[in-house]
């Protein structure tokens, strides 16, 4: 099996039905997406395929098609994304663990709106926190949407 | 200075030690020293001045923060009582949880044990906090719970910080032969004017560690804090923001092995019988071993990767046995029903005489209604997970727990080797909320890593493994019935409590030696101990004996009884015709009280209390008082076609002292989505003996729509330093229903509130 993840070319032996979650944490040690439900619900998973945010842990290795994106692969030459940089201003993650799920679905929904409104960000932003950082995830999205401005 | 104070104070006498030098001199609480964990994690070159602090020949700072970082920032906040003495910035130091040891015992969590309100400053209540420390004492626990880290660390961290940067300047003083009163400290490195040469804290650290500190460490008051009481960036923030691997969960080693577990849904019984030939031709699945354990019994499935366990737990075909308990969830709310119906095991907050009040008052002067909440579950975003690693008689485990040294000590003995071959490393935690206190998880990892042949095993719950053998948040009814004046006031208040004991639940499966039984306060709390002027009363507890396995979830009793008792005193109001802010200020008239009056004012300020809304929209007040910390709050619902859209909650909350304002801020926030999220739809239930409930699917929480515009005051005139972690989520419930009842006068007294009504 052969993926291009985050820039870099694998190959590897996987299941076929084995979800891409696994192949990424247990064959390839990719450790950014993490395991919350493993039934698409909690979005803790959540990786890009070709740009578009998909729950990795119901979506079959052998069915990828296009380059994956990790949390690992935002920063661009050593540089935070945006959206990091306003997670870190807006001190969003209190456990974290879901926050690797919620910036790869808060990237996705910037690719798409630019500038999203609170409605647009309660539609996309569906991944479960229960430390309940909503309000900071919502105000850091703006601030990134801000600052994505400014830079384009 | 308080006794903790002189104590610690001393127990800093004679500490300084040099890993290098081999010198072990003990850090002594009364009279018994503890050894200090620190010098078994040193490096050769790591100068170690306590059991807090290391510092590398390079100014590598080390401080230990010897609790769980499960989201509640206390890595940062306890980094900061060091870094504060030490007189360096959080940016400059590593922080880091270190090895268990009987030195980082938490105090503070069992002083509140007792059956007193936290405001009695009487004689037993000292008396029993005063005895309390001596039993937290002798038993050791390095616990992280009851929202109680910075109150435990406040003096004895910042007395680590003080006596290490002490013996540094000494040493610098020696080095340049000058009074060391003519130094000064900032950022790690020590200067002096006279020559203007500096050192770094690392290239004079080796000697410095030699010397004693004074008996005497002086504090910087208040008034000098650089770093306390301002808000901090969190220590491992960035980790946080790039997928770091800091869960147990992302735990890797070489040659590792990966595994599940399939633990009987029934609780207390084991298998009748399984075929494990399914499950073994699943691809990946390498063995299946039995599991018997205080905690529970099953399978373990051992395999080559995660997803090939999960499978074969799946395929593993087991006949559980039938347990004696309810089958259902009604059949278990008969039992308490029943306990209800007889005599109460224990009271407490007796004032007054409520007998003789109820008996003298007229029939239709009143007021009595029955509440009722379901068990629950922690659902922590990290599903459990332990890696373990058992080779040549000697076990080590990487796991996110709350209580390091009992997954040591219960996996000692499960293996059958000494406490002290088994090396436990805390990873920060994806949410704990009192579930990663427990010792099935590590029980469980250590069973099976025993069974590899000397290869370490991560072993990964599935979410649904995890919903279905969590320690709940029990069952609990009651019953409230008030006598009133002519005018509304309360004369008499009698409240009856019927619920299991989450101690006897809890020794079972942990001290299976130790007897349970006797007054356990957590039935009542968040009732009994709340501020009240009302001048009969009294609090009746009803154990009821159900073997589901309970234990501490986010504010524990007070997460149910805040709900009743604040619900009931909102329904009087009502009742009386009476402003439910101002009759509730109408009965916290004692002096102890003023904290609780002054958050009501200010959160009532904040909300505009009182002022008009639009039709469909209601305001709801609450206040509790739990882990030393007064909340209250108002929360704002928009009731639109029938469907409740939760849209503000405004919080005031005082803890006495705040150390990291934005921090607190955050953990307000946090327990007020946590104790929202119940009443949106959260219960587990039971039916053949199982629990019913598998993922998130069926046991949601609340989502980005659902949640609400939150504001958070904090004031400090609360006597002593409260907790952070969990105070803002009993309040949270009670003002919810209160605001359904405002906007729509119905009144909903069973939770979940998604019962009766409709959330967006």
């Amino acid at each position: 099996m052969k993926l291009t993840i985050n820039g870099t070319t694998h190959e590897f032996e996987a299941a076929a039905n084995m979800p891409l979650l696994w192949a990424l944490r247990d064959i390839l040690d990719i450790k950014g997406p993490k395991f919350g439900c493993g039934v698409s619900a909690c979005g803790a998973c959540t990786v890009l395929i070709n740009g578009e945010p998909v729950r990795s842990c119901t979506y079959n290795v052998s069915d990828v098609e296009g380059e994956v994106t990790t949390i690992e692969g935002l920063p661009i030459n050593g540089k935070l994304h945006a959206v990091q940089q306003a997670w870190l201003k807006h001190q969003v993650p209190q456990c974290g663990y879901c926050q690797s799920g919620q910036i790869m679905a808060a990237v996705a929904l910037l690719n798409t709106i630019s500038n999203p409104t609170d409605t647009d960000i309660d539609d996309a932003m569906t991944n479960l926190c229960r430390c309940g950082t909503y309000p900071k995830i919502k105000a850091a999205i703006k601030d990134a949407a801000a600052m994505l401005e400014v830079n384009r | 200075m308080s006794r903790l104070g002189t104590i610690t104070r001393r127990s800093f006498m004679g500490l300084g030690v040099a890993a290098t030098g081999g010198l072990a001199v003990g850090y002594y609480f009364y009279t018994k020293p503890f050894p200090n964990p620190l010098i078994a994690m040193a490096a050769e070159g790591d100068a170690v001045f306590n059991p807090y602090v290391k510092i590398a020949a390079d100014n590598t700072i080390t401080i230990i923060a010897p609790r769980a970082e499960m989201g509640q920032g206390v890595h940062t906040t306890l980094a900061a009582l060091v870094a504060e003495e030490l007189d360096v910035s959080l940016d400059q130091v590593n922080v880091e949880h270190g090895l268990p040891g009987k030195a980082y015992y938490n105090e503070a969590m069992m002083v509140e044990g007792g059956p007193f309100p936290f405001f009695d400053e009487g004689f037993m209540a000292e008396a029993t906090r005063g005895s309390m420390k001596v039993v937290s004492k002798f038993l050791a626990l390095q616990m992280t719970g009851g929202s109680s880290a910075t109150i435990d660390a406040f003096v004895k961290m910042r007395e680590a910080g003080c006596a290490a940067r002490l013996v540094l300047v000494a040493a610098a003083a020696e080095h340049w032969g000058v009074d060391a009163g003519t130094l000064r400290t900032s950022g790690g490195v020590i200067t002096n004017h006279v020559n203007n040469e500096t050192l770094t804290y690392g290239e004079i650290s080796e000697a410095a560690a030699q010397l004693e500190p004074p008996s005497k460490l002086p504090l910087r008051p208040r008034s000098e804090w650089k770093t306390l009481g301002k808000s901090q960036p969190r220590v491992e923030g960035l980790d946080k923001v790039t997928g770091g691997r800091i869960f147990g969960i992302d735990v890797q080693l070489p040659d590792m092995l990966y595994g599940t577990v399939k633990i009987s849904p029934r609780f207390g019984v084991g298998a009748v019988s399984v075929d494990k030939n399914a499950a073994l031709k699943v691809a990946g699945v390498l063995d299946i071993i039995d599991i018997e354990s205080t905690t529970g019994s099953g399978f373990g499935i051992i395999a080559e990767n995660t997803w090939a366990a999960f499978q074969g737990a799946d395929a593993l075909e087991v006949e559980w046995a039938t347990p004696d308990y309810p089958a259902n969830t009604d059949g278990m709310k008969s039992m308490l029903d029943i306990a209800m119906a007889t005599n109460s095991d224990f009271t407490l907050g007796k004032v007054g005489n409520v007998e003789k009040e109820f008996n003298n008052t007229d029939s239709e002067n009143f007021f009595g209604a029955v509440y009722d909440a379901p068990y629950l579950a922690h659902t922590t975003m990290e599903p459990m997970n332990a890696t373990a690693h058992f080779k040549d008689g000697k076990l080590e485990m990487w796991i996110g727990t709350q209580g390091p040294g009992l997954a040591q000590s219960t996996c000692a003995a499960l293996l059958g080797i000494k406490t002290e071959d088994v090396t436990v490393n805390t990873t920060r935690m994806g949410g704990g909320f009192g579930r990663r206190g427990e010792v099935d998880v590590p029980l469980y990892a250590a069973a099976m890593a025993a069974k590899t042949g000397g290869r370490p095993i991560k072993v990964t719950w599935s979410r649904e493994e995890d919903m279905r053998h969590d320690t709940y948040r029990p069952i609990a009814t009651a019953q409230f019935r008030a006598s009133l004046t002519d005018d509304g006031d309360i004369t008499g208040l009698d409240v009856d409590i019927a619920s299991p004991s989450i101690l006897t639940s809890l020794l079972g499966r942990t001290f299976p030696s130790i007897p349970a039984g006797g007054t356990e306060k957590i039935v009542l709390e968040g009732a009994f101990d709340q501020p009240s002027t009302i001048p009969n009363r009294r609090y009746q507890a009803h154990i009821v004996d159900l073997p589901v396995p309970i234990g501490f979830w986010r504010s524990v009793g007070n997460s149910f009884n805040g709900f009743f008792q604040e619900s009931f005193i909102d329904e009087v109001a009502h009742v009386s015709g009476k402003d439910p802010l101002e009759f509730r200020l109408s009965m916290m008239n004692d002096e102890e009280h003023r904290p609780a009056r002054e958050v009501l004012k200010k959160v009532a300020k904040m909300a505009n209390w009182g002022g008009s809304l639009p039709a469909g929209k209601g305001q709801g007040i609450a206040h509790a008082l739990s882990f030393g910390t007064w909340v209250a709050q108002v929360v704002q619902v928009d009731v639109t076609d029938d469907v409740v859209k939760i849209e503000k909650v405004w919080c005031a909350a005082d803890l006495g002292l705040v150390l990291d304002p934005d921090n607190v801020k955050a953990q307000m926030m946090s327990g007020i989505v946590y104790g929202l999220s119940q009443a949106l739809g959260q219960e587990i239930t039971f039916s053949d003996h199982e629990v019913e409930q598998y993922n998130f699917y069926d046991f949601d929480a609340m989502r980005m729509h659902q949640c609400p515009e939150i504001v958070v005051e904090l004031l400090e005139n609360s006597h002593r330093m409260g907790g952070a972690g969990e105070p803002g989520t009993p309040p949270s419930t009670p003002a919810l229903a209160n605001a359904i009842y405002a906007s729509t006068g119905k009144r909903i007294r069973s939770m979940p509130l998604s019962h009766a009504i409709d959330f967006a």
